[in-house]
């Protein structure tokens, strides 16, 4: 299986937000992707746009089937998207939403049990199965909304910013699990990030996007250095390794404006 | 011993999830019962002191009864009585579907502007019917109303059509347009006469006193297509309730949804309303009370919002009838006074539970 990504651009109210991304290798089978870049850069409209809630240009191949020319219920089948917003405090358990979102997504009654008991229990959410939405945290809503996402199984994952409501601890636990799924499924999972630290920990491979332009693609330590950082981030930081061998970011100081080389569109 | 083994097993999240949903059932039909309950003393409720003996009676064997007493049964009271379950019924399934499109709990059935349409049109064939002699005033007011009701909705989708937009702008539009519904409304009352505007008052305070089987028929036909319609879309609401993002990551198509939900809404209301008026809280508040009861899962939010719309109506058709002996009070004042002590109670219990 694989993404790929030629010529995308999404205009939104005659404004270019992304504009001409293209990948020069398909995102591959079993991999996991970040979409890392500043404040604006366009990542969610891009996210967006993969999972055909935007109007977009250009091409979208998953398996050389062209994405666009699939109707949203079928297109929903196969992409899954876990948007940036919460699902709303409502009278709704969690396990009703993960039910009903399966039934919408034409996965049968009992397989729907199973894959919801599974999830659920994967992530560590089947004491809250029962319980309403209104009575959740923003974290643990945000983990509900992961487990529907996995729970459908879906060919190409697009997260947006999937644990912005999440402590550290499930920070890690959340993007473990998206990452043991998408290998042990070989699906494609893409991935909207600000913590350039999960990006380096969790990614096989990052894009960087900034002015709604792809400014880097390729291996997460490979890409992000120094120089990238000051340009696109306009801050002083190096990738060193730490005590276990990993890449990891370290912050030095905010730099001015002056440094930023593209600017938020 | 295996027994044993058996009930301190854990129950599956399945069986837990249909054992929630078991007691939602019960409370459908505990609700069910009230209604017929309360359906059964609102036939029994009225001026002619029919004992509820001879009701029961007469419902069973109609040839049983005098004749006039046949005629206050099956002419008067049953066409009264069926068309506040008919009503209510409508309006909390509408008021139902309204606040779940437009994810706003003060939605209602008339928070587009419905009522004050539907108050436009009674009020121009009310005004103008001296111009119309060829149609009679019994049919022209709730067919004004009806049309003016549905113009108002096809306005509101043509706007959104050509804006766009999400459930605030809907909102924005539909109080937009209320306004200046009303400032017709208003022009009419002053182009009334006084005869003329007395009507349009009472027109427009709701009142089940212009019942009939015909009448009575349409609404409920209407109800039925509209309940198993909206039914056809319980998930798909559900997961709106979630958030439009969520219910758009999954597959479900929002516009479209909402566009249908809003045809269907205005199609049960400028029915029910063009017959009876404006009855105003039943379509906000039977929801609510729904909602505490069985939660927003809207394969049982939509029947029991439903119940509640069509009990309060009928309890409020006996307190209009109760209330000022051999006098009926318009049913659209009454609506509040048994609505809010129910809907207070009801969160005032949920809160001592808790």
């Amino acid at each position: 299986m694989s993404l790929q990504i030629t010529a995308l651009s999404v205009q939104r109210q005659r404004r270019c937000i992304v504009e001409d991304v293209s990948l020069a290798t398909p995102l591959a089978a079993g991999s996991l992707t970040a979409l890392v870049g500043p404040n604006g850069a366009g990542k969610s409209t891009l996210i967006h746009a993969l999972a055909g809630l935007l109007p977009s240009s250009g091409q979208l191949l998953l398996d050389e089937v062209p994405l666009s020319a699939l109707p949203l219920r079928q297109r929903s089948r196969q992409v899954a998207l876990l948007p940036q917003s919460l699902p709303q405090s409502v009278g709704l358990s969690p396990y009703e939403l993960l039910l009903g979102g399966l039934l919408a997504n034409g996965v049968g009654r009992c397989e729907a049990e199973t894959r919801i008991d599974a999830v659920l229990r994967r992530l560590g959410l089947l004491a809250l199965a029962m319980q309403r939405l209104d009575t959740l945290s923003g974290g643990q809503r945000q983990m509900v909304a992961l487990a529907q996402v996995l729970a459908r199984q879906p060919r190409l994952l697009l997260l947006d910013e999937p644990t912005s409501a999440l402590d550290l601890r499930w920070q890690l636990a959340v993007l473990g699990a998206v990452g043991e799924d998408v290998r042990q499924r070989g699906a494609i999972g893409v991935i909207a990030l600000h913590d350039l630290n999960l990006a380096l920990r969790v990614c096989d491979r990052v894009l960087v996007l900034a002015g709604g332009r792809l400014q880097a693609d390729g291996a997460p330590d490979a890409v992000l250095d120094a120089a990238l950082l000051r340009r696109v981030y306009g801050i002083s930081a190096r990738i060193e390794p730490c005590s276990q061998g990993r890449a990891q970011l370290i912050v030095d100081q905010l730099l001015s404006e002056t440094h930023l080389e593209v600017l938020p569109s | 011993m295996s027994t044993t083994l058996a009930l301190k097993m854990p129950l599956s999240l399945a069986q837990r999830y249909h054992r929630a949903n078991l007691r939602r059932a019960a409370v459908l039909l505990l609700l069910g019962a009230a209604l017929c309950l309360s359906l059964l003393w609102d036939i029994a409720t009225g001026p002619s002191g029919l004992p509820l003996r001879d009701i029961v009676q007469g419902l069973l064997a109609p040839e049983s009864l005098e004749v006039a007493d046949r005629v206050i049964l099956f002419d008067v009271r049953l066409p009264y009585t069926c068309m506040a379950l008919v009503v209510g019924a409508a309006l909390g399934l509408a008021g139902a579907q309204m606040q779940t499109v437009l994810n706003n709990p003060l939605a209602s059935p008339f928070t587009l502007g419905l009522a004050a349409a539907a108050t436009l049109g009674a009020a121009m064939a009310i005004v103008f019917v001296p111009v119309l002699p060829w149609l009679p005033v019994e049919l022209l007011t709730p067919l004004c109303a009806f049309l003016m009701a549905l113009l108002s909705t096809g306005l509101i989708l043509l706007l959104l059509r050509w804006h766009g937009g999400g459930s605030h702008s809907l909102v924005l539009f539909g109080i937009a347009l209320m306004f200046a519904l009303e400032a017709l409304v208003s022009l009419m009352h002053f182009l009334a006469d006084s005869n003329a505007l007395e009507q349009i008052v009472f027109w427009s305070m709701g009142s089940l006193g212009r019942a009939s089987w015909p009448n009575v028929l349409l609404v409920a036909v209407t109800l039925l297509l509209c309940f198993g319609l909206a039914m056809r879309r319980a998930w798909a609401l559900t997961l709106l309730r979630s958030g439009e993002a969520q219910a758009e990551s999954l597959g479900v198509d929002v516009t479209r949804v909402r566009r249908a939900c809003l045809v269907e809404v205005s199609l049960l209301t400028a029915v029910a309303l063009c017959f009876v008026g404006t009855i105003g809280f039943v379509g906000l508040v039977g929801p609510h009370i729904a909602r505490l009861l069985v939660g927003e899962q809207h394969r049982y939010f939509l029947p029991a919002s439903t119940l509640c719309g069509a009990l309060m109506l009928s309890l409020a058709s006996i307190a209009s009838k109760s209330l000022i002996p051999g006098l009926i009070v318009p049913i659209g004042i009454v609506t509040a006074l048994v609505g809010v002590p129910a809907f207070m109670l009801l969160i005032l219990g949920r809160r001592a539970a808790a």
